[in-house]
């Protein structure tokens, strides 16, 4: 499960991660990032990757191994 | 408020820790602290040093006394984890502005300190231990220092620390040692996997290190004989605010705070609220007063904890719109600055304490919905847990005296008038 | 292709690369400050700073494959690396080496970034401050080109952008409670 981190001191509120990632990063009252806890689905890590490599500060990275997948349904 | 001046650090009463009423001048020697704790303590540790203190402090549960209460044991069982010769840290910074127990105690029981430092030291096999403290406290230390004429196991060195709250914050004290900059560092590792000299690093409270020193001599059964079965041993506070006699106080765990205030001579005034556990702590109302006992048990009643053992009582003359806005404007000076949600947010939180403590009529609804909106974004956001004790403490303010805040917000102030009446009526 | 083509590519090439190198501090400037002209996202500058540093390189090595290529000059492949050690022109042909090899350090770190961490790379980055300068000097050194009024115009042109660029990149504020703790700078 992959799960997207910030590192509070390095990050700067730049906001780049705010442009490329939208659908799990949302800024706050001061233009910092909030970034959904939940892991990230597979089809946003292809963004995900862009937009921990366009931080300028290096602040946000990604955890974990395999994609997340939705879970099962049972009955 | 007295918020901005520390009380005097008058240690005071008999007690374990502190041995009598004694001024910060007159520390206790070394000959007589040998009267008083018997021989040194680390002669007392078994073969398996660090197996041995651990068992001991989870014996007793000892807790650490800098704030967030984590239990000695487990950070000497995660500092002693790897192979490599971990360090011993001495955090006597006490950063919290209304807390004197650690100066206190540095001052009048240094050898209990460096006693306990060397059990600590001793156990977990440390290459060296550093005692951190503010610069006026080390005179003392290093008289203590010299009379145990290098008889020590383990080599000490003292250092003096800013004058900074966040630089009693662990990774920040590491981090001022180490390169000189007092503010925290969030990313891994913490200091107890690579701290000072890159060494796993066990940090400690001063208090706790005296409390470890306690343990060590009297052994489990002698510390059980004061506090609670839950909560064995003794504790130190610092009393300040609307109380007689303010200073640095000793008491067993589990003390009904009533009788500490009366061993303090008592409130000075009708009393509105007491802030416990400090800026970290929360407002509890006059009310609790009666029946609040000062332990983790006693105080989570009441949804507050100990924290830096900071009991300050606020006059009802007072206005707590006032103290609350002029707290929070403090705590947002105090960010290290780092984390922007952390430097914006308790900003906007203290302008928006101070607007209605100020008291223009507004609507007190939109204005709450929006400081708790802020409150919401700070906690959990910055590099360390400044931010959320801060916002923790401002919460109980805007509980505590809603009274207050919605008399202010229709241009009015119930401080002093209607004390006997908030008395009653106690907080929500 | 004759001596004068090659002569002409490698004099065309250089002060393209002038252009192109001042237009890639400028983004770089624009970025950092976290303007948004015209309402673009900060990604895309970001993207525009990158690309054109690539093709800053891209220019550059035509430039250094056209100088060498050249017979008329000889310069031979040591002089592209070892500064002052041509015979044409050493002080200026060593400025313009000296520019490369910060350039191609500035590039290879930052597309190794993320692995770099961005304390090392940042003060490698930093040396854009001397690069640039000495791209600059070189050009201003090593031709007639100059001379001709238009190329004087363009190149006094990228010369003030350029140092304006630096002059904002150079100027940044510390962290708020830095002054107040001590700390100098802390900037990042």
């Amino acid at each position: 499960m992959i799960r997207l981190r910030l590192d509070p001191i390095a990050c700067d509120g730049r906001g780049l991660c705010l442009e490329l990632l939208p659908e799990r990063i949302r800024p706050d009252s001061w233009g910092y990032p909030i970034i959904h806890p939940e892991p990230v689905p597979a089809a946003l890590v292809a963004a995900a990757r862009r937009a921990v490599a366009a931080c300028p500060q290096l602040a946000l990275r990604l955890e974990g191994g395999a994609p997340a997948v939705a879970p099962a349904r049972s009955g | 408020m007295t918020v901005a001046c520390p009380p005097a650090a008058v240690a005071r009463d008999r007690g374990r820790l502190l041995a009598t009423e004694r001024a910060l001048a007159a520390a206790m020697r070394l000959p007589e602290h040998r009267r008083r704790h018997g021989g040194p303590p680390w002669h007392e540790l078994p073969a398996a040093p660090a197996a041995g203190l651990i068992q001991l402090a989870d014996a007793v549960d000892l807790r650490g006394r800098g704030g967030a209460g984590f239990p000695v044991a487990r950070k000497l069982e995660a500092v002693t984890r790897s192979r490599a010769t971990p360090m011993l840290l001495v955090n006597g910074v006490e950063g919290e502005p209304l807390s004197a127990k650690d100066r206190a105690l540095l001052t009048a029981a240094p050898h209990l300190v460096l006693d306990g430092a060397m059990v600590l030291a001793v156990a977990i096999g440390a290459a060296a231990v550093v005692v951190a403290t503010q610069a006026r406290t080390l005179p003392g230390l290093e008289r203590a220092l010299a009379e145990r004429g290098g008889q020590d196991p383990v080599p000490i060195r003292l250092a003096a620390t800013p004058q900074a709250f966040v630089a009693g914050e662990e990774t920040a004290l590491v981090h001022w040692l180490m390169a000189r900059d007092p503010r925290p560092t969030a990313r891994p590792p913490r200091p107890f996997e690579r701290g000072l000299d890159n060494r796993p690093t066990l940090v400690q409270n001063a208090e706790t290190v005296a409390q470890v020193a306690l343990l060590a001599a009297h052994g489990a059964a002698g510390y059980r004989s004061a506090g609670t079965p839950g909560e064995p041993g003794s504790t130190l506070v610092t009393l300040s605010g609307a109380v007689r006699w303010p200073g640095v106080y000793e008491i067993e765990v589990g003390s009904p705070v009533a009788q500490v205030l009366a061993r303090a001579g008592g409130p000075t005034q009708p009393i509105r609220a007491v802030l416990a556990g400090g800026y970290f702590g929360a407002y509890l109302p006059a009310a609790a007063l009666d029946r609040l006992l000062w332990s983790r048990a006693g105080l989570g009643q009441w949804g507050a904890n100990s924290g830096a053992g900071v009991i300050h009582l606020l006059a009802s003359s007072r206005c707590p719109a006032r103290d609350a806005a002029h707290l929070a404007t403090i705590l947002a000076r105090e960010s290290a600055g780092q984390c922007g949600p952390c430097v914006h947010g308790l900003a906007a939180i203290a302008a928006g304490l101070r607007r209605l403590a100020a008291g223009p009529p507004g609507a007190l609804d939109r204005e709450l919905a929006q400081l708790h909106l802020w409150m919401d974004e700070v906690r959990g956001r910055g590099g360390c847990r400044f931010p959320d004790g801060s916002v923790a403490t401002i919460a109980s303010a805007l509980r505590v005296f809603a009274d207050d805040w919605e008399a202010h917000a229709v241009g009015g102030c119930v401080a002093g008038a209607g004390a006997a009446a908030s008395l009653a009526g106690g907080g929500r | 292709m004759t001596t004068t083509d090659l002569w002409y590519a490698s004099r065309g090439s250089g002060l393209v690369l002038l252009a192109v190198l001042t237009s890639t501090i400028g983004l770089g400037a624009l970025a950092r400050s976290g303007w948004r002209p015209g309402g673009w996202p900060r990604f895309v500058i970001q993207d525009l700073h990158r690309t054109l540093a690539l093709f800053a390189l891209a220019v550059g090595v035509l430039h250094i494959v056209t100088a060498e290529l050249d017979p008329f000059v000889r310069l031979g492949w040591l002089a592209v690396v070892l500064p002052f050690s041509s015979s044409y022109r050493p002080l200026w042909m060593g400025a313009g080496a000296i520019a490369l090899e910060l350039l191609l350090a500035v590039v290879a770190t930052s597309l190794v970034r993320q692995r770099l961490g961005h304390a090392a790379w940042r003060s490698v980055h930093q040396l854009v401050l001397l690069a640039w300068p000495l791209t600059l000097a070189h050009v201003v050194g090593m031709g007639p080109d100059v001379a001709i009024p238009a190329v004087a115009a363009g190149v006094a042109g990228c010369g003030i952008l350029g140092l304006i660029a630096l002059a904002l990149r150079v100027d940044e504020p510390p962290r708020p409670g830095a002054a107040r703790l001590g700390v100098g700078g802390g900037a990042r």
